[in-house]
């Protein structure tokens, strides 16, 4: 059996002294999308931004466990921060365009990996615009401010931007919970798309969003996994008492 | 009900007033300097230097302090910029919330109500320390001293509205704090940092007390850094100490002169802003 691209091992987050996430151990398969689920407030997104140390940028966190990434522990000593980052990709509930041109948005991962430059930058820019389905509304004006784009469109910047770093892995935190029903949908698309070639975290807590992506459950309840497995079980068989009072409706 | 009415009204009231009381007083001193100065402002007071019996009311203008003024200013705003803004992106990326942050802000906060005076007397004590006399590099340094806290405490405050989403975006491409803060902070605060390098300018170059020991004072235009300088306040306060009303006709037009540059500077740097504002993020 292939090993699971991502394995979380005693997790273990505080933010201060509050204890966010409880001695979490679960496999993250790859390619495929894996849907992280659970009420508001039960860790999901701290749980996602655990997986590219995002959550080191807050002050008062403090996390302990391991965390492999095709095997090697990326909270390790001497493990560059930044390089974790450009293998794990980032989609945030809101978009953010940085304050720049569409082109430089997408352009700005790889500048400052120095990768390509030029028409070679100019190709990798139109590949991801493509990739994220914006490039025919925007191919006649790159220079424009990103910021002048639709939210929808931004959300998809923001998509491009992030695949624009070729990352192993995408982070999705309720991607689409900021857009309208069709920029949703559109997100959607791209996502089941791109989950061919790559591995795909998604954070929602839109059951029936999960229930159209995720091949793959993680369910949290208050800062413990109660559940996790391929969708088609969970969803059709759950184990836990919890987890079939959640799908049903009765809790959370 | 009625009592909330009368609550309202009254503050109101007490709003209005206050707004109408400063907008009056600012009214005021810029009708005085503009009616006073206009009479006695002529094209030699701008393009010629006093010459011999200036003060007692004969040919000659400030040329002198106009260009002494804008070296002073000018090199002063420069070398504080290149300062304030390590220091303000060092306060919010690398030292938030900390204790080293909060003991710099708390510095910066009583050396921006430090009378320039202050910065005066330090600045002549270094340089009689140094053995330098009065210099038009010493004047920049004194009013790059006064005008440091003003602008990095501007820059701090913009530098810190920035929402934590749009460098979490940054960081999440694999960009170290470095390449964040020049690449994406800088530009999306690009606006308000030039409002805080003009009111640190105009700070600067408004101010006599700490120019009057460093820089000293000359009837010529500055020729070196090592030189003495004129500038603009101390022109108006020396036209205005003399016993001639004609003199002191000139101090205000010198006055006029000086409220002109801030305010032509501070329309133009509107103009960029708006011009850079495209990028920002909202």
């Amino acid at each position: 059996m292939q090993r699971p691209h991502i394995q979380i091992r005693d997790l273990n987050v505080w933010y201060g002294p509050h204890h966010a996430l409880k001695n979490i151990n679960a496999d993250i398969p790859a390619r495929g999308i894996t849907a992280i689920i659970g009420p508001s407030g039960c860790g999901k997104s701290t749980l996602l931004k655990s997986l590219n140390r995002l959550l080191e940028e807050n002050d008062e966190v403090r996390v302990t466990g391991r965390i492999l990434l095709n095997g090697q522990d990326i909270y390790q000593a001497g493990v560059d921060v930044t390089e974790v980052r450009t293998r794990i990709g980032l989609l945030a509930p809101k978009p953010f365009p940085l304050p720049m041109s569409i082109y430089e948005n997408v352009a700005y991962g790889p500048r400052i990996h120095h990768r390509g430059n030029g028409k070679g930058l100019d190709q990798v820019v139109e590949r991801h615009l493509l990739q994220a389905g914006l490039w025919e509304e925007v191919n006649d004006r790159l220079k424009a401010p990103a910021s002048k784009l639709s939210t929808g469109q931004q959300q998809r910047l923001c998509l491009a931007r992030a695949l624009a770093v070729d990352p192993e892995v995408l982070l999705c935190d309720e991607p689409t919970s900021a857009l309208d029903p069709i920029s949703a949908q559109r997100i959607e698309a791209q996502l089941q798309s791109l989950k061919q070639d790559m591995t795909i975290v998604v954070v929602t807590h839109l059951l029936r969003q999960a229930r159209r992506l995720a091949d793959h459950i993680i369910f949290l309840w208050l800062g413990e996994l109660v559940e996790a497995g391929p969708a088609a079980q969970v969803f059709g068989a759950p184990q836990h008492e919890r987890t079939r009072a959640y799908l049903s409706g009765d809790i959370g | 009900m009625k009592k909330c009415r009368v609550v309202e009204c009254f503050f109101r009231v007490l709003m209005i007033g206050s707004t109408a009381l400063v907008l009056g007083s600012l009214i005021l001193i810029l009708g005085t300097v503009v009616w006073r100065g206009l009479s006695a402002l002529n094209l030699a007071m701008l393009t010629q230097t006093p010459k011999g019996g200036y003060y007692l009311g004969k040919e000659g203008g400030i040329l002198n302090a106009i260009v002494g003024s804008l070296y002073l200013a000018g090199g002063a705003t420069l070398l504080a910029l290149t300062i304030s803004l390590p220091i303000a992106l060092y306060l919010n990326l690398y030292a938030a919330r900390s204790r080293r942050g909060e003991l710099a802000r708390l510095a910066l906060d009583v050396l921006w109500g430090v009378p320039s005076i202050v910065y005066g007397a330090f600045g002549f004590t270094l340089m009689v320390w140094l053995g330098v006399r009065a210099s038009l590099l010493g004047g920049i340094i004194a009013l790059a001293l006064l005008e440091l806290p003003i602008m990095i405490r501007g820059m701090d405050e913009a530098i810190a509205m920035i929402p934590v989403a749009l460098k979490e975006a940054s960081y999440a491409l694999g960009a170290t704090r470095l390449e964040t803060a020049l690449k994406v902070v800088v530009r999306q605060t690009t606006p308000a940092l030039l409002t805080a390098v003009l009111l640190a300018f105009g700070r600067g170059i408004g101010d006599a007390a700490a120019v009057l020991f460093t820089a000293g004072y000359t009837d010529r235009l500055p020729d070196s850094l090592f030189g003495p300088a004129a500038s603009l306040p101390l022109a108006v306060f020396f036209q205005l100490g003399t016993p001639f009303p004609a003199v002191q006709e000139r101090a205000y037009a010198s006055a006029l002169v000086l409220t002109v540059i801030v305010l032509a500077l501070s329309l133009i740097s509107r103009r960029l802003a708006g011009r850079l504002n495209k990028h920002v993020v909202r």
